[in-house]
């Protein structure tokens, strides 16, 4: 042994191919050594830019019109990370004026059919609690989707991105866009080892107030998790049986055992 | 009754006895989300002095949630001994922080006093308190409790082995266990988080911790978290139960949405004692608690959420727990923004727990949205382990890569054991010595790569 060398290393490192957990460290003392230590605050401080980064909602927005998509820039009540950390509730509504902006914007759009809905689906993109994971996988996810989306010819709503947004902000935009079926995409809380996963929460005849029990979740999209191309085909396959069934939630997702449930919801 | 207190020529009222608390209430993000918090700096102080001159009799007469209409009140009054009230009836709060931090009330007084206090009470207490009174006054309080070892003597300091796996592997949590021992931890239980409360995946993993620990004799007891009426249906196919465990809440609302109701937690009670499977004691049921989660629930009815916190302790009193756990930074920065505030919140549950006669552990954690990191979870590990603290958490690495969050490593116990000279559990103690895990003071020393331990998997 290195005489400089005064860790005690823990000889059962095989047992590390059970299992991701930090296990068989070696100990300086009884502390962790300095390689160690530093691998955590670098998984930490990834995390914690990952909460703080604000979406380049400019770029974002090219990307998406680049698919063809109309996009519509809307924020929450949020209007600082700040107070969205600590104000779960003004997350999940708009911002007034821009409450105000979209419905105006739906008096000039055709009315609504007196039976159903004036459009299929409505994409809701927000930040969440990690805007990274948008721009990882939002768009890729979005190209993979229209192709099966225009073939059922669904009608799409615009898009809506949305900044300081939580999950039940798209109640209140597909509600008053006046769409059957709305589906969120939005940054996860970042784990230490993923720092960059988004959730797909999607919501049958959406309108404000409903709760956690009435959506289907996928989550864990990510380059290194649930890849966005299985994520779009999921997220496809979710949209058409809520339609069919007219519902979505609990009674959904027991027919989906495939879909990963261990969500973590950002509100 | 409303309540005044008057600064120089400022005169503040409060409504009712539940405004007042939540406006003594030292500063969190969960009560301002509520709607509860103090106005100003100064309306919380002229609170907590209005508080003060309240005497500890009116908890009694004053319930903060109605009696007709909560079970949990209803077993805070109909339990309440007040035989073992009498040293403080005629305190004021005020006068009660005074006599607890004074010679008088002594290890031998707060043990005998317990059944006479009311959470309310101790909730009140609290928010006059200084983090240093709550380090004192807990520290003399001393709650023993037994199954396979004996938890909460003094001078010892018990770990929960918490060897969570993202698909409830049995090979991936055996191989955190297997760590985790040779770390000297795991004497206060070893207990999994299961992903799916899917009743053939519990009872495979409580099989496996069962085997485990038989084949090594380890003086500890399992437990798989899930809910109880998972763990009841388990029990009744003969599964290997040791502890049944619950998350709880101080409002009969806050329980329904957990699930549960005390007529529940009464069945599982009797069925866990019905089976004799602790050789050293009866204490068989395990609870996790935590600030905010009546609020999550809409559950609070204007109550906020440190005393929430405390009336969920006389939920668990009821059924003499081995193990209680706060779990307080887990529910994030909506209830507890940062660093400061889940410190303050961890050592007001211990206090809390403590003087109600709980033996008290905490869960040191936090998740990354919240304004906390490493070194606020080692200022709440120090602080919690001068406090007499029963038990904390150790996960490897403090990253529970399952639940994603961080928590207490098994290097963190090692610290706290080796700063403050706490030893583990006796039995278990004695069990690392003869397994050559740790030498005398239950530190650890280097370890064979053919120990014995490292066989489970090979």
């Amino acid at each position: 042994m290195d005489k400089h060398d005064l860790r005690v290393r823990d000889p059962w490192e095989d047992l590390k191919r059970y299992t991701d957990a930090r296990i068989a460290m070696g100990r300086c003392g009884v502390s962790l050594p300095t390689r160690h230590h530093l691998d955590f605050q670098l998984a930490h401080a990834r995390a914690r830019d990952a909460v703080h980064h604000s979406l380049d909602g400019d770029e974002v927005q090219l990307a998406f019109e680049s698919l063809g998509m109309t996009v519509i820039r809307l924020r929450s009540a949020a209007e600082s990370r700040a107070t969205y950390l600590q104000r779960p509730d003004l997350g999940r509504k708009l911002l007034a004026e821009d409450a105000r902006t979209l419905s105006a914007m739906v008096e000039n759009l055709q009315p609504a059919p007196a039976e159903g809905h004036r459009f299929d689906l409505v994409l809701v993109v927000a930040d969440g609690l990690c805007a990274q994971a948008v721009e990882a996988s939002a768009t890729e996810l979005i190209r993979e989707l229209l192709p099966m989306a225009n073939e059922a010819g669904w009608r799409l709503a615009p898009l809506a991105l949305v900044e300081q947004g939580r999950v039940a902000i798209g109640d209140e935009i597909g509600g008053t866009l006046g769409a059957e079926v709305v589906a969120v995409l939005i940054g996860e809380r970042p784990g230490l080892s993923s720092p960059d996963s988004l959730g797909i929460y999607l919501t049958y005849a959406p309108c404000p107030g409903l709760t956690d029990e009435r959506r289907n979740c996928i989550s864990n999209v990510r380059p290194a998790g649930l890849l966005p191309a299985l994520a779009a085909e999921k997220l496809f396959y979710l949209v058409a049986e809520a339609r069919r069934r007219k519902l979505s939630g609990v009674e959904l997702k027991d027919e989906l055992p495939q879909l990963q449930e261990n969500l973590i919801l950002p509100g | 009754m409303s309540y005044r207190c008057t600064l120089g020529n400022r005169r503040y009222t409060f409504s009712d006895l539940k405004t007042l608390l939540a406006k003594a209430s030292p500063a969190r993000s969960g009560d301002v989300l509520a709607g509860l918090a103090a106005e100003s700096a100064e309306q919380r102080v002229a609170a907590q002095f209005a508080l003060a001159d309240v005497p500890l009799q009116t908890f009694l007469t004053e319930t903060i949630i109605p009696y007709e209409s909560d079970e949990v009140t209803r077993l805070i009054i109909d339990d309440h001994d007040r035989q073992a009230f009498e040293p403080v009836r005629h305190l004021t709060v005020g006068d009660f922080r005074d006599w607890l931090l004074s010679d008088a009330a002594t290890t031998e007084v707060l043990t005998d006093l317990a059944p006479g206090l009311t959470p309310e009470m101790v909730a009140a207490v609290c928010k006059l308190m200084r983090l240093q009174d709550l380090v004192l006054v807990a520290h003399k309080c001393r709650v023993v409790t037994r199954f396979r070892g004996t938890i909460g003597l003094p001078g010892r300091l018990s770990t929960r082995l918490q060897p969570n796996h993202p698909t409830d592997d049995p090979k991936g949590v055996a191989a955190s266990i297997v760590d985790g021992l040779l770390y000297g931890n795991g004497d206060a239980v070893i207990g999994v988080n299961p992903v799916s409360d899917n009743l053939s995946a519990v009872i495979r993993l409580l099989e496996m911790l069962d085997t485990l620990r038989e084949r090594y004799h380890i003086p500890t007891q399992t437990c798989v978290l899930s809910h109880i009426t998972t763990t009841l249906e388990a029990i009744r196919r003969g599964a290997p139960v040791d502890l049944v465990f619950q998350s709880i809440g101080g409002t009969e609302k806050c329980n329904a949405s957990f699930g549960v109701s005390l007529a529940m937690l009464d069945e599982a009670y009797q069925a866990a004692t019905e089976m004799k499977r602790g050789p050293l004691g009866e204490n068989c049921m395990y609870f996790e608690t935590g600030q905010g989660s009546a609020l999550s629930a809409a559950a609070h009815g204007g109550v906020d959420q440190q005393t929430c916190e405390a009336r969920a302790y006389a939920v668990a009193r009821r059924y003499r727990p081995l193990l209680v756990n706060t779990v307080v930074g887990f529910i994030g920065p909506e209830y507890l923004y940062d660093g400061k505030q889940i410190i303050r919140a961890g050592l007001e549950d211990h206090f809390c727990g403590k003087l109600l006669g709980l033996p008290m552990g905490c869960d040191v954690c936090y998740t990354n949205h919240a304004e906390a990191d490493q070194d606020d979870m080692d200022t709440l590990l120090t602080l919690l382990g001068a406090a007499g603290g029963t038990f904390i958490m150790g996960v490897p690495g403090a990253d529970d890569i399952m639940l994603n969050y961080q928590s207490t490593s098994f290097h963190d116990a090692l610290y706290l054991r080796s700063l403050l000279k706490l030893r583990p559990a006796p039995e278990f103690e004695d069990w690392l010595i003869e397994m050559d895990i740790a030498g005398e003071g239950g530190l650890p020393i280097p370890v064979d790569a053919r120990h014995r331990l490292l066989e489970y998997l090979a």
